[in-house]
């Protein structure tokens, strides 16, 4: 139902009253085309153009592939439009058709005919007509994406024919996103072609719509000497609109991509912080096992789109999962095999996981090649939430920061909702007292560094939507998601995510000003400044000194 | 403004972690040459007022007087510790890696610790002759070369008491000194301590009433961070007050113990 | 020092400064010859043996982890491939007076910072005050703040991490990327003579011996025992009467100084100069030096810096997919297994002999009854 609506507008839009259908000018018109005179075909095309017909924006369309044709009938010479052809015997014959309602006249011998071929000078003069055309087209199109890139399209060009196709599409549309960008567009268009009264309206208008586009055209009269007095006002008094309305978005986008950033980190320093307050590991390995989590986003992504390429979007669902377990599952093969015999020695952890760090990183390099390898994104990761004019917020990012709060709030829920996580705190605080009272220590160190590790192994598979998957991928952000951990202080969840929130946003917030190098530079100060005040971070627990 | 007789001198002292007070408007004063003991159930704020005077933990209000009028609130641990006041943990605190006698030799006063000082300085005359001293007097002389973490758990904890001595420090702080030993043990550290206490004083924390007993000659019960009541060790034991909160307690402080 | 060890340094820098340095320029017919390529790879590895003893005397002796002296090797490289540059003045490529990469990235005068390492003594000066200054102003306020074991490690590789992206900054003025190269002269030797290479690794060959001595005076001294004591327990050292802080604070410096020398010998040695040798891989590589060979033992720092690289020279050309499975293989190796490097095996297995033999010599009735051998506490 839907659909045929849309059709009957796209009708009603293209159809115009069918009075200059076959104008005088247009029969003129077509006969010049006939004549082998560059400069007539070119007048012709531009007069059949201009009529914005769509039947004759077909006949151009027709003559662009070659299928115009001129037969002479008497003295009269008729341009038609070729359809199929097919052979009898010897002569080649071909359908043909009148040229504007396209009347079928018969089936003729090909040789009775001579083809009007459109030479590059032709094509070029017909480009612009089939395209306005389709732009306008466009604008009935069951897609509002396309619907608002046509606006857009149109907006640009100004072409003060479109005025009215774009007010009718105003009238019609559905969607608030596509008609702000549609008023948009009409703004645009009368500001360029309008009397001095509607350029001030549309000026202000473009104002109001935070139009970003309209700022050059905006400037150019503000700057007029020949406008009046009250359009430059108008322009200038948009602009200053548009300015401030462009530091809003500027500092929501910031906070944004802070929070994007922060969430990253968060995700990242979680499993590390996980390890390192319960554990007091230093887990080096921890980018690496990130980089394993992406890899195996990677292998994921290459089963579906080998075997069952109809299910492609829904790789990405199962990726995480699995991300999350080859991981762990490395993880608590590097725990039970190695890292278990250094339990209250952290520096020399750092260096046994630093040493598998490199192994893991130098056995993905020799599998999957040293260059970085292609992971695309489900359709339902890619677009974006369109939050304000001018702020689209992309997919992939708000579902990383959504990803980084389920893990915080699962990882609570396990901590202190769950016997494991009973155990786990028990062993953390206590090992002797609780091997005595039965929890066997070791099930939990295996236990807790998986969780860790897996944790690890799903950023890994987060960091696939927004960044490079590459051999080095953990190093990239190792160094980050430490100040995290140490900024955060041990033991605390709500230090880590305090502290990720702090650095993700801190950097994003200078990171203009500065650029992303000195913006790292300058975290590193902050964060050292920050530890004179508090050594041990943001949440250590502080007490008296029974122990030395 | 204090009195000449003490040593030293807390005033309205008040810390706290992260909001819990750990000694609340805490007033307490000890003579020279005195031998004090301070009892109190968990979390009465024994060790932080160890912490308090050996320049650890740093009160938010009250005044700190070491001897006649040194305030030791803005001093670091090493510089207190210069002033002559020696701390004694309550784990054992040697340093595993040296030997039994470079452990003392590394506690003893000298002029400058500061790491020129060390770089350059012979050894001091008359050096070697007090760290054999020292050893003997906590019963180690024959074990000098060996490293410090052969040592058993009760020889750790007076190789720990020998190197404070080595400080010649006019006050001495000890917690919970035995911990962990046995009877044997005990009593002899229990005289160890007196005689320390001859010519110094000793601040002695401690939860064995049996030890208690044997050392005391004035005894303070600290509860909830400010001091209960003070006095001879029988009649701390008798009051009320003191059996309420302190016995009382023990129980609990038990089960909490890990 | 016991006459047994003054002896073995005595053959030990014979060998280095005198024996090598002749052999290279014994005729290549010799038998006993050693090649200039040899002989440039050995005073690298003494370059970094002098780097490898400051680590130690840093987390061997006072049991911190810097994974971060990447950056003072670098800024002492840094300081002499200046220098360097501008000695080659107008005989570069572009024929300026500029070093070329600031042709190339359009600067049209040498920026201020530059001009004084026209100047060798300057040059010399900087190589040690450099990384000592940075040192001190990191370590006051790292040490300070009570910043300590993996805190400060993780501080150091962020410290690492940082000068790293900043030296690769073509707008620091520092050849970004490419970094320093194409060195000519070294105080108006050519450095393609052999005989200059040669007399760059007697030079360095000295100076390891000399911060060997510095270094062994250091340990010998109270202080130390000191930094041993500051392993063991911080707590206690500052409850002694010392402040940790501050002996942490001297021997960060001077072990940055060490590296900043290191830094300073390793430039001309091998030509160039680039961020490469600065960020985290290369700092934490070093530390691996100093765990293979031996920590809390100058000589293991040494000799691990001399094995590990000369494998790597090794693998690096005939296996080099290899060599970081090797690396990553000799972290978890030395850390699971030997814990005090080749030098601690090797000590060990000598206590075990001299034992066995004092065994015997007891139960042929002579020897007085020993004690229990220490046994190995953690180290930190």
């Amino acid at each position: 139902m839907k659909r045929l609506l849309l059709l009957l507008l796209v009708a009603w839009l293209a159809g115009p009253p069918a009075s200059h259908a076959q104008s005088p000018e247009a029969l003129k018109a077509l006969t010049g085309l006939a004549v082998d005179d560059g400069d007539k075909r070119e007048a012709a095309v531009n007069a059949l153009g201009t009529s914005r017909d769509p039947k004759w924006l077909a006949f151009l369309g027709a003559l662009r592939d070659g299928n115009v044709y001129a037969r002479t009938q008497g003295k009269t010479v008729e341009v038609v439009i070729g359809g199929a052809k097919s052979t009898r015997g010897d002569a080649e014959l071909i359908e043909i058709a009148s040229a504007y309602d396209r009347k079928p006249l018969g089936i003729v011998p090909v040789s009775s005919l001579t083809e009007i071929a459109a030479d590059r000078r032709l094509r070029i003069a017909i480009k612009p007509f089939l395209d306005a055309d389709e732009t306008r087209a466009q604008l009935a199109s069951p897609d509002a994406e396309t619907r608002r890139g046509a606006a857009v399209k149109l907006g640009h060009q100004a072409d003060a024919g479109a005025a009215a196709v774009v007010e009718a599409a105003i009238a019609r549309e559905p969607v608030e996103r596509v008609r702000h960008a549609l008023r948009e567009a009409l703004a645009l268009i009368r500001l360029a072609h309008g009397e001095a009264a509607v350029r001030i309206l549309a000026a202000q208008s473009l104002g109001t719509l935070h139009s970003f586009d309209a700022m050059p055209a905006l400037q150019t009269l503000a700057a007029d000497a020949g406008a009046s007095p009250a359009e430059r006002d108008a322009a200038r008094q948009a602009i200053r609109q548009i300015e401030r309305w462009s530091l809003l978005v500027r500092t929501v986008e910031t906070v944004f991509q802070g929070a994007s950033l922060a969430s990253i980190l968060l995700l990242m320093a979680l499993g590390l912080a996980i390890v390192f307050g319960l554990m007091g590991v230093i887990n080096m390995a921890h980018g690496e096992l990130m980089a394993l989590g992406a890899y195996s986003t990677f292998v994921v992504q290459n089963v579906f789109r080998a075997r069952w390429p109809e299910w492609f979007d829904a790789y990405f669902v199962v990726a995480l999962p699995v991300s999350f377990v080859v991981a762990a599952l490395v993880g608590v093969v590097l725990e039970r095999g190695v890292i278990r015999r250094l339990y209250g020695r952290p520096l020399e952890t750092l260096l046994l996981t630093w040493g598998a760090s490199l192994i893991i990183q130098q056995g993905l390099r020799l599998w999957f090649g040293a260059a970085n390898v292609d992971v695309s994104s489900p359709s339902w990761l890619s677009g974006g939430f369109a939050l304000m004019t001018g702020l689209t917020l992309p997919f992939n990012r708000l579902f990383i920061i959504a990803l980084a709060a389920v893990s915080v709030a699962g990882m609570y829920w396990l901590l202190f909702r769950t016997d494991r996580g009973l155990a786990i705190r028990a062993v953390t605080q206590n090992r002797g007292m609780s091997s005595c009272l039965g929890v066997r220590a070791g099930v939990v160190d295996a236990v807790t560094f998986g969780l860790g590790a897996g944790l690890a192994g799903l950023a890994g598979a987060a960091l696939t939507q927004v960044g490079n998957v590459g051999p080095s991928l953990g190093q990239n952000y190792i160094v980050d998601s430490f100040m995290v951990v140490v900024t955060g202080g041990v033991g605390k969840l709500a230090g880590t995510i305090l502290a990720a929130a702090g650095i993700g946003g801190l950097n994003k917030g200078i990171e203009p000003a500065l650029g992303a190098v000195f913006a790292k530079v300058a975290i590193l100060v902050a964060v050292m400044i920050f530890l004179q005040r508090r050594p041990a971070g943001l949440f250590a627990t502080r007490g008296r000194s029974a122990e030395a | 403004m204090t009195s000449t007789g003490s040593i030293i001198y807390l005033e309205d002292v008040t810390v706290s972690y992260d909001g819990f007070k750990a000694l609340s408007r805490l007033n307490f004063y000890m003579d020279r040459r005195e031998l004090r003991v301070v009892i109190g159930p968990n979390g009465a704020g024994k060790t932080t007022l160890l912490d308090v005077i050996s320049g650890r933990a740093k009160p938010e209000h009250g005044r700190v007087i070491f001897g006649d009028h040194t305030d030791l609130i803005p001093l670091a641990e090493n510089d207190v510790v210069g002033l002559g006041i020696g701390r004694k943990f309550q784990t054992p605190s040697v340093f595993v890696n040296l030997s039994v006698w470079d452990n003392v030799e590394l506690s003893l006063k000298r002029a400058s610790k500061g790491v020129f000082a060390a770089l350059l300085e012979r050894d001091a005359a008359g050096e070697r002759e007090r760290i054999a001293a020292t050893l003997s007097t906590v019963g180690l002389g024959g074990k000098a070369s060996l490293p410090a973490g052969v040592l058993s758990h009760g020889e750790k904890q007076w190789l720990e008491i020998g190197m404070v001595m080595a400080q010649d420090p006019e006050l001495l702080l000890v917690d919970e000194p035995v911990a962990g030993m046995t009877d044997e043990e005990t009593a002899r550290t229990g005289e160890l301590l007196e005689s320390i206490a001859v010519d110094r004083s000793v601040l002695v924390i401690e939860h064995d009433m049996e030890f208690v007993r044997q050392i005391a000659r004035k005894v303070t019960v600290l509860h909830q961070g400010t001091v209960l009541c003070e006095g001879p060790v029988e009649q701390v034991q008798s009051d009320p007050r003191v059996l309420e909160v302190y016995l009382g307690r023990r129980r609990e402080t038990a089960d909490a113990h890990g | 020092m016991p006459r047994r060890e003054a002896a073995a340094i005595a053959v030990a820098t014979l060998l280095l400064v005198v024996v090598l340095p002749v052999c290279n320029a014994l005729p290549a017919s010799s038998p006993l010859h050693l090649s200039d390529f040899r002989l440039n790879l050995f005073g690298k590895f003494l370059a970094y043996a002098i780097l490898a003893l400051g680590l130690d005397l840093l987390w061997g002796y006072a049991g911190v982890l810097s994974l971060g002296h990447g950056v003072f090797f670098g800024l002492g490289a840094y300081a002499m491939g200046m220098h360097l540059m501008l000695e080659i003045g107008s005989k570069s490529v572009y024929q300026s007076a500029l070093p070329d990469f600031m042709v190339w990235n359009q600067v049209k005068e040498l920026p201020l910072f530059w001009k004084p390492f026209y100047s060798g003594a300057f040059t010399l000066a900087a190589v040690v005050l450099v990384p000592g200054l940075f040192a001190l102003a990191f370590g006051f306020l790292a040490f300070r703040s009570r910043i300590r074991g993996v805190y400060f490690s993780i501080i150091t590789q962020a410290l690492a991490l940082s000068a790293w992206l900043v030296f690769n900054r073509n707008e620091m003025r520092l050849g970004g990327t490419n970094g320093l190269a194409d060195f000519k002269t070294i105080f108006g030797f050519p450095l393609n003579q052999p005989s200059t290479q040669r007399g760059l690794y007697v030079v360095t060959a000295v100076t390891l011996v000399v911060a060997y001595l510095a270094c062994r005076r250091i340990t010998g001294s109270r202080a130390g025992k000191v930094l041993v004591a500051i392993r063991d327990s911080e707590t206690r050292v500052l409850f002694s009467g010392y402040s940790p802080a501050r002996y942490k604070l001297f021997v960060f410096v001077v072990s940055a100084v060490l590296a900043g020398i290191a830094g300073a010998l390793y430039a001309p040695q091998v030509g160039i100069v680039t961020p490469a040798k600065i960020g985290v891989l290369p700092s934490i590589e070093m530390v691996v030096w100093v765990a293979a060979g031996g920590r809390g033992t100058l000589v293991g720092a040494v000799g691990g810096a001399f094995g590990v690289n000369w494998m790597q020279s090794w693998l690096t050309t005939s296996y080099p997919d290899v060599w970081l499975l090797f690396l990553g293989g000799l972290f978890m190796g030395v850390v699971l297994f030997f814990p005090d490097g080749v030098a601690g095996a090797i000590a060990r297995a000598a206590t075990r002999v001299s034992s066995l033999l004092r065994r015997s010599r007891e139960l042929s009735g002579t020897g007085h009854p020993r004690p229990e051998p220490a046994s190995r506490s953690p180290l930190p």
